[in-house]
């Protein structure tokens, strides 16, 4: 026990005396965090919408003319049919198209209540959110003029749609994607290059040659980065809820066991890429091309995986980040418990003991 | 005996490193492996401390099998790889305590064993070893081996890049060492090194060329060797290399050291021809064979 | 500076911070000669001999090599000087003959005279066989050997050696230091440091440094007689042990 306390003090003194990576650790994920933080706006200003009204009636036009008139929208174009939308936000300027039903006036007279439907460019999510917020609260406000003085309120009712990336459910869905990608880092290539450190300074041969055995050196290089990766978690969440004041659904309980299952994945995954590479810098190149790539653009963080074409939809389901995200938004932003998440978590401790596994038998007592 | 070596051979991609050597290290015995980079002394000692394992033939270290029971040499062996395998970013102290951990042992409980080697550079215990002078960091690292009280010391190339002060200093402190009972094999590319073990091992790719105390395999060298001298080295070379009775003629220090190819050569003879091709101050003298002379005269021969 | 004088240095430092590597040091290295630069690991030689390469600016005093101020016409100095040392020479993934073009090259030689000048090469060390094997494959002595001849493919005036031979075996290593007497002949001035003592003995004149400081400079013969020992190799311990 002490052999195995004196190398963790070690790896330790390596950690805290080297300023520049101690910097990169923590400074690395509060500066992501502020960046995408900040990054969302909540105000908008003279965004160009799209009106496709099947009714032109008084009404609609009372609508569109409110809309016309505040300071955050801008009508740029009417169309006249549903096969228009997508043409219209692929050219890119219209971020939102308001759509109102057939026959809006008479429906709010006859059934007391009309539908209008906000479809948005949801590929920049934040602002998609932002701009349906603001259009319910124009729509709202014009059904209480509407309805001042009478006995039976008239409801305008808008329906939400997401055009491009309708899986979205959050604004706060970053942080989830941002707090994958830095324990994945951490964990993953910090290990990584920590172990292969030991073989390009030679100082693996002395371990090898000692009567400590792998097992002892592997879980002793590990356990320093567990403790980091978990402060780097504990880090982000508290500045989601403290600046940017997320709430935390579900149970905090939850959260660090899923979180702490995760790490364990990615530190076996850098262990794993440190019995292949043989210098930092294959370490370094094997965890950023093989890790970070595909936990960024195959994860679902950024691009969402229904619209992905199939082979991708298939590949992303290796990557076990993928099921990071959806434990962990879940438990987040849905306040859901292990009920709901128990399928991914078992994909994830499947993982997990896979990468183990194969670690354990790639890692050579030996030097060939 | 402290290390057998029977029959030992290991190939990389078809390239012998290592080609069936076999060898006997007596316990307590100063044992020197000469030869240049790439003449397999790594490999050999990389399977001697069971970090290869070598393709054919077998070896024990210390009674210890190197393929079956390679977790008893760990403990009972301390290794020095080529280059100071120290942790930079650790200071002198902290290095040997971590190494004294993971042996599970002590600095105090062993310092009578280090104490000699520790003392100089225990000045600067609070130094990361990345800032160590060369020959310090050489004297850390030793004093890592050694921390464990190892019943053999695998030192590979410990002098190598070292300036020949600290050089002289390490071997030194290795023949002090050897009177606490440690068996020590050392390797070295440093054919003056050779004359300060009991016995040396010349080996060149992958091959044995002789086993024997320095001074027996100085006596075995065949032929008469001279000394010869002129003003002008560089027309002294090649003036030689065209004398009909050359069988070498190699610089050495402020000399070269010349062998006569026929049993009757003369010194005379070879004074009277350089005389003839404008030489002066010649000076043609028998002198006794290093090791180096041993270790040429013998690879020629093999080649 | 006389017309033969190749290396010229005067009151030459160099500190780092508050660290004195190099303490004012003043030589010179005449046309044609072999001169050996000695010291201890940490002595100061490396950062020496960067200053006379261009590659590193003294902090105080002058050095003018192959008649070029190394502090103003760095340029001019790295054009007229062979540099090749231990660590790194060839580039091991590359062929030898590869190698030789890719350093005749850079030193803007014409492809008709690299192709020249590497058949002279490959004829002279005896390469037919391996002029197109991967540096990497070659044995060390081999690989020390092509790494001089490129350092000598632009005709440089001097060439800087920095501990050429080390681990090198005996036989290649003399063979080396034919070729180092061979370019001296021609004119060459070599400019070589080692760990080897007795290839201390092969230089015309040796210097050592201790400390930052040349301690002795003069032929091997006087050096030897001024510390009334018999090898090179006492001389520098004597010199270096008293310092300390």
């Amino acid at each position: 026990m002490n052999r195995f306390i004196g190398f963790i003090k070690k790896e330790f003194y390596h950690i805290l005396r080297d300023r520049r990576s101690l910097f990169i650790l923590f400074g690395m994920p509060i500066v992501q965090v502020m960046l995408f933080g900040f990054a969302i706006t909540n105000e908008i200003n003279n965004v160009d919408i799209a009106i496709l009204d099947h009714s032109k009636d008084v009404n609609t036009k009372e609508i569109i003319n409110k809309i016309a008139t505040s300071k955050y929208f801008s009508i740029k174009g009417f169309i006249s049919h549903e096969d228009e939308i997508e043409p219209t936000f692929r050219k890119g300027k219209i971020k939102a198209v308001l759509n109102f039903e057939k026959n809006f006036s008479k429906n709010l007279v006859t059934q007391k209540k009309a539908t209008v439907q906000i479809l948005t460019d949801a590929t920049d999510p934040n602002t998609a959110n932002t701009i349906s917020n603001y259009i319910g609260s124009i729509l709202q406000n014009y059904q209480q003029e509407l309805n001042q003085g009478l006995k039976l309120p008239y409801q305008i009712i808008p329906k939400t749609r997401m055009v491009f990336n309708p899986e979205l459910k959050s604004v706060y869905m970053f942080v989830p994607g941002v707090m994958t990608i830095i324990l994945m880092l951490v964990s993953a290539m910090m290990t990584s290059i920590s172990i292969t450190k030991e073989k390009e300074l030679g100082t693996m041969e002395i371990l090898l040659v000692s009567p400590l055995n792998p097992f002892q050196v592997i879980v002793g290089k590990v356990v320093p980065y567990i403790l980091l990766s978990i402060i780097n978690a504990v880090v982000i969440i508290l500045l989601s809820i403290f600046v940017f004041k997320m709430p935390v659904q579900g149970s905090l309980f939850l959260l660090g066991a899923e979180s702490t299952l995760f790490i364990i994945n990615a530190l076996s995954l850098g262990i794993l890429i440190s019995t292949v590479a043989a210098t930092q810098q294959a370490a370094m190149m094997t965890s950023l091309m093989g890790l970070m790539l595909p936990v960024i653009l195959l994860s679902g963080f950024i691009f969402p995986i229904s619209s992905m074409p199939l082979p991708l939809q298939m590949i992303s389901n290796i990557i076990p980040a993928k099921w990071f995200i959806i434990i962990i938004k879940g438990i987040m932003l849905k306040g859901v418990g292990l009920a709901y998440v128990w399928k991914e978590t078992l994909i994830l401790i499947g993982m997990t003991i896979f990468f183990i596994g194969l670690s354990v038998k790639k890692y050579k007592i030996r030097l060939e | 005996m402290s290390i057998i070596l029977n029959n030992i051979s290991k190939s990389y991609n078809k390239v012998k490193a290592v080609d069936d050597i076999s060898f006997e290290v007596k316990p307590g015995e100063l044992f020197g492996l000469i030869g240049p980079d790439g003449a397999g002394k790594t490999t050999l000692f990389r399977i001697l401390t069971t970090l290869l394992i070598q393709d054919k033939g077998n070896a024990t270290v210390a009674g210890y099998d190197v393929l079956k029971q390679y977790k008893d040499i760990r403990n009972h062996v301390g290794y020095m790889p080529g280059r100071f395998s120290l942790y930079q970013d650790l200071t002198v102290e902290e290095n040997l305590n971590f190494f004294a951990t993971i042996f599970g042992t002590t600095i105090a409980e062993n310092y009578d064993l280090i104490k000699d080697i520790y003392v100089q550079i225990e000045p600067f215990k609070d130094r990361r070893a990345g800032k160590l002078s060369g020959g310090m960091k050489q004297k850390l690292a030793l004093s890592c081996a050694l921390i464990h009280k190892p019943k053999v010391l695998f030192l590979d190339e410990p002098t190598t890049g070292v300036d020949p002060v600290s050089r002289k200093e390490f071997w030194e402190m290795l023949k002090r060492l050897q009177q606490k009972d440690i068996t020590i094999l050392v390797s070295t590319p440093y054919m003056d090194e050779a004359e300060l073990c009991d016995r040396i091992a010349l080996i060149t790719n992958g091959k044995i060329l002789q086993i024997n105390t320095p001074g027996a395999i100085i006596a075995s060298f065949p032929k008469k060797i001279f000394k010869v001298r002129s003003f002008n080295t560089y027309k002294l070379i090649e003036d030689l290399r065209i004398y009909p009775d050359t069988h070498s003629a190699y610089p050495f220090g402020e000399y070269l050291h010349f062998t006569p190819k026929s049993e009757a050569f003369r010194p005379m003879d070879l004074t009277k021809y350089l005389e003839e091709r404008q030489h002066k101050e010649i000076e043609v003298k028998e002198t006794v064979a290093t090791i180096e002379d041993t270790f040429m005269d013998l690879s020629k021969a093999n080649e | 500076m006389t017309e033969d004088n190749m290396i010229q240095v005067e009151n030459l430092t160099k500190m780092f911070g508050d660290f004195t590597a190099v303490n004012n040091i003043s030589f010179e290295v005449g046309k044609g000669e072999v001169f050996g630069f000695l010291g201890a690991n940490g002595a100061g030689k490396t950062t020496a001999m960067k200053m006379l390469i261009g590659i590193s600016e003294p902090t105080h005093g002058n050095a003018t090599v192959a008649g070029y101020n190394v502090l103003t016409h760095a340029e001019h100095v790295k054009r007229n000087i062979g540099y090749m040392s231990q660590r790194f020479s060839l580039y091991n993934d590359l062929t030898i003959k590869e190698n030789i073009v890719f350093f005749g090259g850079i030193y803007g030689l014409s492809s008709a005279d690299i192709k020249e000048k590497s058949q002279a090469m490959i004829n002279e060390l005896g390469l037919h066989d391996m002029a197109d094997s991967l540096v990497g494959s070659l044995p060390l002595g081999w690989k020390q050997k092509v790494a001089f001849s490129v350092a000598m493919l632009h005709n440089p005036k001097i060439i800087f050696l920095d501990e050429p031979t080390g681990g090198v075996d005996p036989i290649t290593r003399r063979q080396f230091w034919e070729m180092i007497y061979m370019e001296a002949n021609r004119g060459v001035t070599i400019f070589v440091t080692t760990h080897y003592m007795d290839e201390a003995e092969y230089c015309d004149r040796v210097s050592i440094m201790v400390a930052g400081k040349i301690e002795a400079l003069d032929t091997p013969k006087n050096l030897k007689r001024q510390f009334q020992v018999d090898s090179m190799n006492q001389v520098f311990l004597k010199l270096a042990r008293n310092i300390e």
